[in-house]
């Protein structure tokens, strides 16, 4: 059973996964609060990958003459970024949710084409 | 086999089941609880790459608070579930073509160039770490995520609240 140890290809393979399954959900589904779901998703995918590459290129030793303090923290310091924006966005964007629905009692996003022409 | 490993599979699993069931079921509602699933599994995940500060934080962060307000949200406006789509529908089947698509290539293009250990030692995902990255290198980034989240606060009143036609 070598094969099942997981390598960082592995976790790169089920990060694309996430973020395939994340993007299809954007395109396919038409409920407004599924879609944000769905980008959640794919921050969450392209996380796994960062922390997958920075593990990697420690355990490699690819961070022994690196910049700053503590180099191989800057993986891990991205995905803690992505975190509060991702806080952020999901804030702002509910907001924008209920808004919509306060002026149209609905949510599918088909519908809201004012600035199409 | 290691008890590491067939916890790595087990987490593996559950986070691609979480992101079906999060794209496949009509029910928001159904949607969310999936959802919840697959940052627990992530954050399994961050545990076996030996980032513990960032388990920690993908549970209280996403969870604890971003999945609580998603469902806040759902029960508040009191969604129903989506109507039946028809059985062929063109976009969905350019959509799940471009997303078949899309992993192929990143695959094929990961196939050699990852196939690498990382089962070694890591100290930069503990805390200790972390925090000493924050207070010294990033400093100013970190300063400047109070006012992202600030204005965000602000933002989410202005556009949240009724107005008052005058």
């Amino acid at each position: 059973m070598e094969f099942l140890e997981p390598n960082a290809y592995t976790y790169l393979a089920i990060a694309v996964v996430m973020f395939a399954l994340g993007a299809v959900g954007v395109m396919i589904r038409r409920n407004g609060i599924v879609v944000f779901m769905c980008i959640e998703l794919m921050l969450n995918a392209v996380n796994l990958s960062l922390i997958a590459f920075s593990k990697m290129h420690a355990v490699s030793g690819a961070f022994e003459e690196g910049v700053g303090p503590n180099p191989g923290a800057n993986g891990s310091m991205l995905v803690f970024f992505v975190m509060c924006v991702a806080a952020a966005e999901a804030v702002v964007g509910l907001s924008i949710i209920i808004a919509l629905f306060r002026n149209r009692l609905d949510i599918d996003i088909n519908n809201v084409n004012i600035f199409k022409w | 086999m290691m008890t590491s490993t067939i916890l790595f599979w087990i987490f593996a699993i559950l986070g691609i089941a979480g992101g079906i069931g999060l794209v496949f079921n009509r029910n928001p509602i159904y949607a969310a609880l999936s959802l919840v699933l697959n940052f627990f599994s992530i954050a399994g995940l961050y545990l076996s790459l030996s980032a513990e500060f960032l388990a920690a934080i993908q549970i209280l962060v996403y969870a604890g608070a971003i999945m609580v307000l998603f469902l806040f949200v759902i029960m508040l406006l009191n969604l129903q579930e989506e109507p039946d789509v028809q059985k062929f529908d063109a976009k969905r089947g350019v959509a799940f073509l471009l997303g078949l698509g899309f992993v192929a290539e990143m695959i094929f293009v990961l196939k050699d160039f990852a196939q690498k250990d990382v089962s070694g030692e890591f100290t930069y995902g503990k805390v200790e770490a972390i925090g000493e990255q924050l207070m010294t290198q990033y400093l100013f980034p970190f300063e400047m995520i109070s006012v992202i989240l600030i204005s965000a606060l602000i933002g989410a009143i202005v556009v949240a609240r009724k107005y008052k036609h005058t």
